[in-house]
């Protein structure tokens, strides 16, 4: 019997490997990817406490966030498109204009 | 006569056309002819007031003109207490006194313009034009003086003759000698106006009014300070300050030989007719004051006699022909003070006219020798001109024996006149005032010895002909001839020999104006200038004249006398006829032995003059020296003066900019204690803020890293250490 532990399990894994992603990557693209990862972890949470509580809402900002996810990607992908043809690369060290 | 206003008003017209026109677009003969102009307007319409005041009887002779309020009434508390209302108007009054005045001013005047327009004539054109303006400026200012009713247009007059004096003196302003005269003139000047303007003061202090009739009218019933030293007394002497100032009066008459320095007409009219007796006029003008204060009286008269001798003896040492008439002017002036101070004012008065008649005459003969000579002025160096210059020769020698007092000449009857008055007043005064007529006798003429008789000693000159023209300036002093045009000594032009002739004529008749009782005239003079002289409501009118010759007695009872009557111009008491004619024997003897001394010495045997300037030495070095006053007065009042100025100077340099330059310093250095404390602690704390701000931004900016994955490591901490925060402390 699969029940809301394992999902959540399943959740906190995939965010820990979005999070682990993040900080030690350095190209850009992977960056997003290991955002996304970390955004279907919570979309797993809220659609494993929406069957668990049998309240729909829950499912509803999964697909909310689905949407948001997808505009965050393009705007990122923008940027570092825009970033790319600037500095030819996408290394996240060389982003550092705002930089003291 | 209510023109009289006019009578000055056209000379300085004719000044004002000149000076701001004719210096600069008139040619020589236009200048002249518009002075000369005004001048024989002026003569011309003196003439007729003076007989419109002939015509008057005796005792309404006497017309006021008030043309303007100068000052309007400003009311002035007065030293006795009372509101005065202090006013003064544009007054000119015609009266004997300035009657005679102006008549003397204008002719003289005119004659003399006259001749200028002859002797200036090497003049450059603008130099011809600003001289007449100055002389006809002169005319206005000294026809304002007589003219005046009150103290204070008197005394436009007085500093206005003073400045043109100053101008004419200085009139060769590029020679040193003569400025440097001008200003000791116009100095010298001052020193005595201080005394006048003092008396004016006290004047109008005392009386309340300026006006010269007034003034009398409210002395007249005043007592007469026989004993002490009032109001009166020090008025007068301070007025008399003014008028030895003026009139070359010791102390102060060493501006008079200087002033030489100016061209000869200015000489013959401003420095011997006109000008130096303006002190003598006002002194006549204030009769009835100075008669109610014998001391004053006794001052004028001592000055007078001492003046007259001493400047007769400086005469007598002279080689300069222009300083030996200056001293001679001196000590003639002196004789009028005599006259004065005796309290015959109408003598001095008649005096002061047949000078003005042969001393004018006599500088300007001098002026047609120094012509003759191109500007030669040591007698040292003439001699033997008379049959070069006869007409001067023969008037210089009528104005000789006129000043020598040889009857009839018009000196003889005024001198004598004033000799009789010292000898009934005082028979010391007497006595030096008949030596000091030998004195002129000799020194007049040993000057016409040297310059008309002997042998010639002059440069001498190109003996062939052609035109003895003058075309040269014969301009007194250094101007003198340029070059080689001088053919000899040479008659003077006709426009200066005419105005020599004519004033010979009056040096001879001008006497018989004042022919006394004792020869049989009735000394018309006297009594036509008495209501001049004495309050009009001393004694009712037409009474005045005949108790002026009520028998007086001598010294105190004459005084004595005065005071009674309360008018100071009657005779005092008669000689006996026949004493009368003794005394005038006398002096007709004193001029006499005067002229046959000199000619004995100067002409005769000239080897004794020698003889005696050698056994003499001492005496004629002190003579020739003048008694070394003008030395003295530069060792005590000049360098005094200048010693008082450099004291001045060092305090005013010390104190005064020590003062200021030490204000200066303390706030320049308060200046640089704020800028030290506004840049090192005001600055200071900014800076201090500033520095620590960066000093810790230093440390703080390692934070941004610029590491984006930083950031969010940090982040991720936080949000651990929230979450952990969150769920233990809860």
């Amino acid at each position: 019997m699969i029940t809301a532990t394992h999902y959540l399990l399943l959740s906190v894994g995939l965010f820990s490997l979005g999070v682990i992603g993040v900080l030690t990557r350095r190209n850009i693209i992977i960056i997003l990817m290991s955002i996304e990862l970390m955004l279907n972890a919570v979309n797993i949470n809220l659609v494993a406490f929406s069957h668990e509580l049998q309240n729909v809402v829950g499912q509803a900002f999964a697909v909310f966030v689905i949407v948001i996810a997808a505009a965050e990607a393009a705007v990122g992908l923008g940027i570092i498109l825009a970033f790319y043809r600037n500095k030819e690369t996408v290394n996240i060290d060389e982003m550092n204009l705002l930089r003291w | 006569m209510d023109l009289i206003w006019l009578i000055p008003l056209l000379p300085g017209l004719g000044a004002l056309v000149n000076g701001l026109v004719g210096v600069r677009a008139f040619g020589k003969r236009t200048a002249g002819l518009v002075a000369n102009a005004a001048m024989a307007a002026a003569l011309a319409l003196a003439l007729y007031a003076f007989w419109q005041l002939l015509s008057l009887p005796a005792d309404a002779r006497e017309h006021t003109v008030r043309l303007a309020a100068w000052i309007p009434p400003i009311p002035l508390a007065l030293g006795n207490g009372a509101i005065g209302g202090f006013t003064v108007p544009w007054g000119f009054r015609l009266d004997p006194l300035s009657g005679l005045m102006i008549l003397v001013v204008t002719l003289v005047g005119f004659l003399i313009h006259v001749y200028s327009t002859g002797y200036m004539h090497g003049e450059t054109r603008g130099a011809y034009a600003r001289f007449f303006a100055y002389l006809n400026l002169f005319a206005f200012f000294m026809l304002v003086l007589v003219l005046g009713d009150n103290f204070l247009v008197m005394f436009v007059g007085w500093e206005g003759v003073g400045l043109c004096s100053y101008l004419l003196i200085g009139y060769y302003y590029e020679k040193q000698s003569a400025s440097d005269a001008g200003k000791k003139a116009f100095i010298v000047n001052r020193i005595g106006d201080w005394g006048f303007i003092v008396g004016i003061f006290m004047v109008y202090g005392t009386f309340g009014t300026l006006d010269f009739r007034a003034v009398a009218d409210a002395a007249g019933p005043m007592g007469v300070e026989a004993a002490g030293f009032g109001t009166l007394s020090i008025i007068t002497l301070l007025l008399f300050i003014g008028a030895t100032g003026k009139s070359a009066q010791i102390p102060l008459y060493v501006w008079l030989p200087d002033a030489m320095e100016g061209p000869t007409p200015v000489s013959a009219l401003i420095h011997a007719a006109t000008m130096v007796t303006a002190g003598v006029y006002m002194v006549g003008r204030n009769a009835v004051l100075f008669s109610h204060a014998p001391m004053t009286m006794e001052v004028v008269a001592v000055v007078g006699v001492a003046t007259a001798f001493m400047a007769a003896t400086i005469g007598l040492a002279q080689h300069d022909i222009k300083r030996v008439l200056a001293y001679s002017t001196v000590s003639q002036l002196g004789f009028m003070f005599i006259a004065m101070g005796v309290g015959a004012f109408a003598a001095g008065a008649f005096h002061l006219m047949t000078h003005a008649f042969f001393k004018a005459l006599l500088f300007l003969c001098s002026g047609s020798v120094i012509h003759a000579m191109a500007g030669e002025q040591d007698m040292r160096r003439m001699g033997g001109l008379k049959p070069h210059l006869p007409i001067t020769y023969a008037t210089m020698l009528v104005g000789t024996l006129a000043i020598a007092g040889i009857p009839p000449l018009s000196g003889f009857f005024s001198k004598d006149e004033i000799l009789y008055r010292a000898f009934l007043d005082h028979k010391v005064i007497w006595g030096v005032a008949v030596a000091t007529a030998l004195m002129t006798a000799f020194y007049m003429y040993r000057l016409m010895s040297l310059t008309f008789f002997g042998a010639y000693r002059g440069p001498a000159w190109e003996a062939h002909g052609g035109r003895a023209d003058h075309g040269h300036a014969a301009s007194g002093g250094g101007h003198g001839h340029g070059g080689g045009g001088w053919r000899g000594p040479h008659e003077s032009p006709r426009s200066m020999t005419v105005p020599l002739q004519l004033l010979a004529v009056g040096a001879v008749l001008a006497g018989f104006v004042g022919v006394p009782a004792a020869l049989g005239g009735g000394n018309a003079i006297e009594h036509f200038l008495e209501p001049s002289f004495v309050a009009r409501t001393a004694a009712p009118p037409g009474a005045t004249a005949p108790a002026t010759h009520e028998a007086r007695g001598l010294g105190e009872a004459a005084h004595a006398a005065e005071s009674k009557g309360g008018e100071g111009t009657g005779h005092a008491a008669h000689l006996s006829r026949s004493a009368e004619l003794g005394l005038m024997a006398l002096s007709v003897l004193a001029g006499i032995v005067g002229i046959a001394a000199a000619y004995r010495i100067f002409v005769r045997a000239p080897e004794i003059a020698e003889t005696l300037a050698r056994r003499w030495s001492g005496a004629h070095r002190v003579l020739s020296n003048k008694y070394y006053v003008d030395e003295l007065y530069g060792a005590t009042v000049v360098a005094g003066t200048m010693g008082a100025a450099r004291g001045l100077w060092a305090f005013d340099r010390s104190v005064v900019d020590g003062a200021v330059n030490g204000s200066g310093w303390l706030t320049v250095s308060s200046a640089w204690v704020s800028h030290a404390l506004d840049k090192y602690i005001v600055d200071g704390l900014v800076n201090l803020v500033g520095a620590v701000l960066e000093a810790g931004s230093f440390v703080v900016r390692r934070v941004q890293t610029g590491l984006v994955q930083n950031y969010a490591l940090v982040m991720l901490f936080g949000v651990f250490a929230f979450v952990s925060v969150y769920l233990f402390v809860r």
